[in-house]
């Protein structure tokens, strides 16, 4: 076990504690940096889908994770994303410039939706969301002169400074330019974490009423929360849709969605960590079950499986895992540290004292 | 002026009138508890204070300021701290972010900044650890500092609550139940902070408390409430030995006992 030993409050301010972490994730930072070199194509263009999942949960991690709101609707901010940079592209609009834009909309009408939906409450707002996930496939439809309906659009060639991006022609430009989407959004998430906005994040999720008597505006940091995670997810969404390079309404349909609250739980609520290990999770299930169905039914497809299985996991991970995979690698790590000196019962819940009367 | 002074302030939840033409004003430098048995309403007092609730009829004003214009975010701002009878702290998070969050009205820096964590934020970062450090020495938090909330004992998540109502800085603190579930130590810890709050920080404190024990030694006036209505107020010593106080917490049968257990000695 390691101890910090503090000498300035900077340390407590810094994004990592000491030499030692910001030496992991550098070394980290350099294996993601160095994996082209390292896998084949078809094994990158795997790792770019973790990348692109792994920044829209960031999306829905900050709003569910950091602020406790559900939302069983991101899909529809991931299609707004991808409508709104490609159209933006097909404008004439440089990608960079696109794409950064196409997060600034999707944030702001996020946030406009926010207003009214964050009235509502726990499962009323999930229905709330829900119904937008399934609003938005129809409005694709209707607004078939730009979104091209049920046809579908192709995306636009991807250039950067004058270098195109194909994910045939050079897959580790594509894996790269995912990379550092991810790496800015991760640091951006660190930020607000670390910051004030954060922290009021954190006091709305776990007291509405003491936030506001602390005076946090409570209604207000909802919108922000709203407005950053559909921002970051239609970020993700764009990745998404430039990456599949045809999309139409059903490629961003609820189950989407549905698949990014998996994520973010299975992973475990309230952890970066959580969102990328969720999204390894959601990005490589349907490839291993399709080779375990392959190598036992003899490539006999059975409907609904991967659903099932999803859905079969979500359950299992909220009954005996509610922290998810990172919290389940926590509880090891501080088994390894304190060996043998940890206790069975170090991470039970404990039992919460009364609650105050809840004013509404 | 008074500093914080509450005029004939009404409320009722349907039929039942929770608190009845209600008038008090508390002064600058005092400590002034809020007395009765339950039900009294006294936590409702509190909480029209805080603009959780609008009273039905009536006035309610801060240093000169109309809090009834205000929404319930806006009333720390004023420099209103608060904390409440069942614990409310953030479980997830820790002591010292817990704490920190008793900042937020001295936050000066917008989203965007926060985002980008500039230096500016930084700075200010600093300055809020700074103020929430003397808070942490003063009510001796340090073993703390890094524990979640979901993880402490009671007493400690009592303090810790205090502490995030100190670290905003207030002119006016009101405590609801502050000794309520503590041991005689924690009790006797509390008056000490209770006393040094008001003479070394010179903040006013409005408190609800059942421990007339406490009562008796923090406090510089205090008000009884039954059924809403305000049925004695003055020191410590005239509101315990009230007869209408002892009526309300004790029944009427009881007071023509005491009337009669003194008519028997005389």
């Amino acid at each position: 076990m390691r101890f910090h030993f503090k000498t300035s409050y900077d340390t407590d301010i810094d994004l990592f504690p000491d030499w030692w972490k910001r030496g992991l994730y550098l070394a980290l930072l350099a294996l993601a940096v160095g994996l082209p070199w390292l896998l084949d194509d078809f094994f990158l263009g795997e790792a770019t889908n973790v990348l692109i999942w792994a920044v829209a949960g960031l999306g829905l991690m900050l709003l569910t994770g950091q602020t406790g709101q559900v939302s069983l609707g991101h899909s529809a901010f991931m299609a707004l994303g991808c409508y709104a940079c490609v159209l933006l592209m097909d404008a004439g609009l440089p990608f960079v410039l696109a794409f950064l834009l196409a997060g600034v909309i999707t944030g702001v009408v996020g946030a406009i939706i926010a207003v009214p939906a964050l009235r509502l409450h726990g499962v009323y707002l999930a229905i709330a969301t829900l119904a937008l996930a399934i609003l938005a496939d129809d409005i694709i439809v209707l607004l078939a002169p730009w979104t091209g309906g049920v046809n579908g659009m192709y995306a636009p060639p991807v250039t950067i400074l004058g270098l195109e991006i194909n994910r045939w022609a050079n897959p580790a430009a594509w894996y790269w330019m995912a990379l550092a989407v991810v790496v800015l959004v991760t640091a951006a998430y660190r930020n607000i974490l670390r910051s004030p906005l954060g922290r009021s994040f954190a006091a709305v999720r776990d007291s509405e009423i003491s936030a506001q008597a602390m005076g946090v505006d409570v209604a207000r940091t909802k919108t922000i929360a709203f407005g950053l995670s559909c921002a970051f997810t239609g970020l993700g969404g764009a990745l998404m849709g430039l990456f599949a390079e045809v999309f139409n309404n059903e490629t961003f349909n609820f189950l989407i969605a549905i698949q990014l609250v998996m994520m973010i739980v299975v992973g475990g609520l309230g952890f970066i960590h959580g969102a990328f290990l969720g999204a390894v999770v959601v990005a490589f299930l349907p490839q291993l079950l399709s080779i375990i169905t392959s190598s036992i039914g003899g490539g006999i497809a059975i409907p609904g499986l991967e659903a099932a299985v999803f859905g079969g996991i979500l359950i299992l991970f909220i009954l005996f895992e509610p922290m998810g995979l990172y919290g389940r690698w926590l509880k090891v790590r501080t088994w390894l540290e304190l060996f043998p000196f940890a206790r069975k019962d170090m991470f039970r819940r404990q039992k919460s004292y009364l609650k105050t009367e809840r004013l509404r | 002026m008074s500093l914080l002074e509450i005029r004939d302030a009404t409320l009722k939840f349907g039929g039942l009138t929770a608190v009845n033409a209600l008038s008090m004003s508390v002064e600058e430098g005092q400590v002034f508890a809020l007395v009765g048995p339950n039900g009294a309403g006294k936590s409702t007092a509190f909480n029209l204070i805080s603009r959780f609730y609008t009273p039905y009829s009536g006035s309610i004003t801060f240093d000169g300021h109309d809090l009834l214009r205000l929404a319930p975010h806006q009333v720390p701002g004023l420099g209103i701290a608060r904390t409440f009878q069942n614990i409310e702290l953030f479980h997830q998070a820790t002591v010292l972010q817990n704490l920190l969050v008793g900042r937020h009205r001295h936050r000066r820096t917008g989203m965007i900044e926060n985002i980008l964590f500039t230096p500016r934020v930084r700075d200010e970062e600093r300055a809020h650890r700074e103020a929430v450090e003397e808070v942490i020495d003063f009510l001796d938090l340090q073993p703390y500092r890094d524990q979640r909330i979901a993880g402490l004992p009671y007493g400690v998540r009592k303090v810790v609550e205090l502490g995030r109502a100190l670290a905003s800085k207030p002119r006016l603190l009101l405590l609801d139940e502050p000794a309520s579930g503590l041991s005689v130590e924690e009790t006797q810890n509390m008056r000490w902070w209770i006393d040094d709050i008001r003479r070394q920080m010179g903040i006013t404190v409005l408190m609800v408390e059942h421990d007339m024990g406490l009562v008796a030694k923090v406090c510089d006036r205090v008000l009884a409430l039954d059924g809403g209505k305000k049925i004695a107020e003055g020191t410590p010593a005239e509101v315990q030995s009230h007869p209408e106080v002892i009526a309300a917490y004790l029944g009427t049968g009881a007071i023509s006992k005491t009337a009669d257990a003194k008519g028997a000695r005389k």
